[in-house]
């Protein structure tokens, strides 16, 4: 794999996870518990939806074959998509949905923090205009998570499935293979092993405040790094991709 | 959910500033649970648009009101006693937002 390959599915690859964590969030437009709330999480789908737009543009950029952002987002299938699995679980409930925003706002602070030092300038740039809205994200998913976690009999309860379901999604977040190897080398990558370690004790930290509790020995699924996912990604892309699939030329 | 029962929380006064030094002014108002829910949603529902650079919230019982009958006693005697402004002061042009 040449260093360009490499940054390309990198690229795909943080690109993807906040196209389709957007996608899912954008899924809870018009029926957010109330209001306030709806707005919140739709602001913070937009939010995700503009770092995909910047880190594909950079991807078709740096593929070079003439295809643009939209190419990418609306016309690769589910084998071709690398997003993390956790992005592409079902919302649930809102516990559940604030639980997997949070563990991905976690992730990704962390992540883009160390970005912002990336040797890549653009990736670098991406990251120093994304960390601002994620640090946000982290402060309001955070928050909730202790809310529901430690709130009534029912959330609680709630909090604790969704918990029980998700957590097993979390572990190949930090799986790394031959792209991580050959850009870690050349200083535009992250070792996720050094993310893995704040990452933790944000979880710690936060599933405590909340009274929650994961359970030893979770078998971790894997799988998004070779483009293998859950059933969930082809009713998403199907949804998200269907309108530029049957009309090309479609525009606002 | 009904119309009859509210549950969506208390409903908190909303206050933006919109650059440091200027007064906080009042932009409306939200429901929320606790006062860093009020505070997010608050950053939510009236900055995204750049509306400020800092926020205030109060819990809406906190606020104590004048009401439409005070009007006259209240505000009426005000009307004729032009000497109470500083129009005879010629201001320095350095001073802003008085």
């Amino acid at each position: 794999m040449t260093s360009k390959e490499a940054l390309f599915k990198y690229l795909l690859r943080l690109g993807d996870t906040s196209l389709i964590l957007a996608q899912r969030n954008a899924e809870w437009c018009g029926h957010g518990p109330f209001l306030e709330e709806d707005l919140a999480l739709t602001n913070i789908s937009l939010d995700l939806l503009g770092q995909s737009n910047a880190l594909l543009t950079y991807a078709a950029q740096v593929e070079d074959k003439g295809r643009k952002e939209d190419d990418l987002a609306f016309h690769r299938t589910e084998r071709e998509y690398y997003n993390t699995l956790i992005t592409e679980q079902s919302n649930g409930d809102y516990g559940k949905t604030i639980l997997r925003q949070f563990f991905c706002d976690a992730f990704n602070f962390y992540l883009f923090s160390e970005l912002t030092k990336s040797k890549d300038q653009t990736i670098a740039a991406i990251a120093a205009k994304s960390i601002k809205e994620i640090t946000y994200h982290l402060r309001h998913s955070s928050t909730w998570v202790e809310r529901l976690g430690d709130g009534t009999e029912e959330s609680h309860s709630r909090m604790q499935d969704a918990l029980n379901e998700l957590y097993r999604f979390t572990g190949e977040m930090f799986e790394m293979n031959e792209v991580d190897q050959i850009l870690i080398k050349e200083g535009i990558a992250v070792d996720l092993n050094n993310i893995k370690v704040d990452w933790d004790k944000k979880i710690v930290e936060v599933l405590n405040a909340a009274s929650l509790k994961t359970s030893a020995n979770t078998f971790m699924q894997r799988g998004s790094r070779d483009g293998i996912h859950t059933e969930n990604l082809g009713y998403i892309l199907a949804e998200m991709q269907s309108l530029p699939r049957s009309m090309p030329e479609a525009k606002w | 959910m009904g119309n009859t029962k509210d549950n969506q929380g208390a409903l908190w006064e909303v206050f933006v500033q919109k650059k440091p030094g200027q007064p906080f002014v009042h932009c409306g108002n939200l429901h929320a649970y606790d006062k860093e829910m009020a505070l997010q949603n608050a950053r939510d529902l009236y900055t995204r648009r750049n509306e400020g650079t800092a926020l205030w919230v109060v819990p809406t019982d906190a606020i104590v009101s004048s009401s439409p009958e005070d009007i006259g006693p209240f505000f009426e005697p005000a009307n004729d006693k032009v000497y109470r402004h500083p129009t005879f002061y010629i201001l320095p042009e350095e001073i802003k937002h008085m």
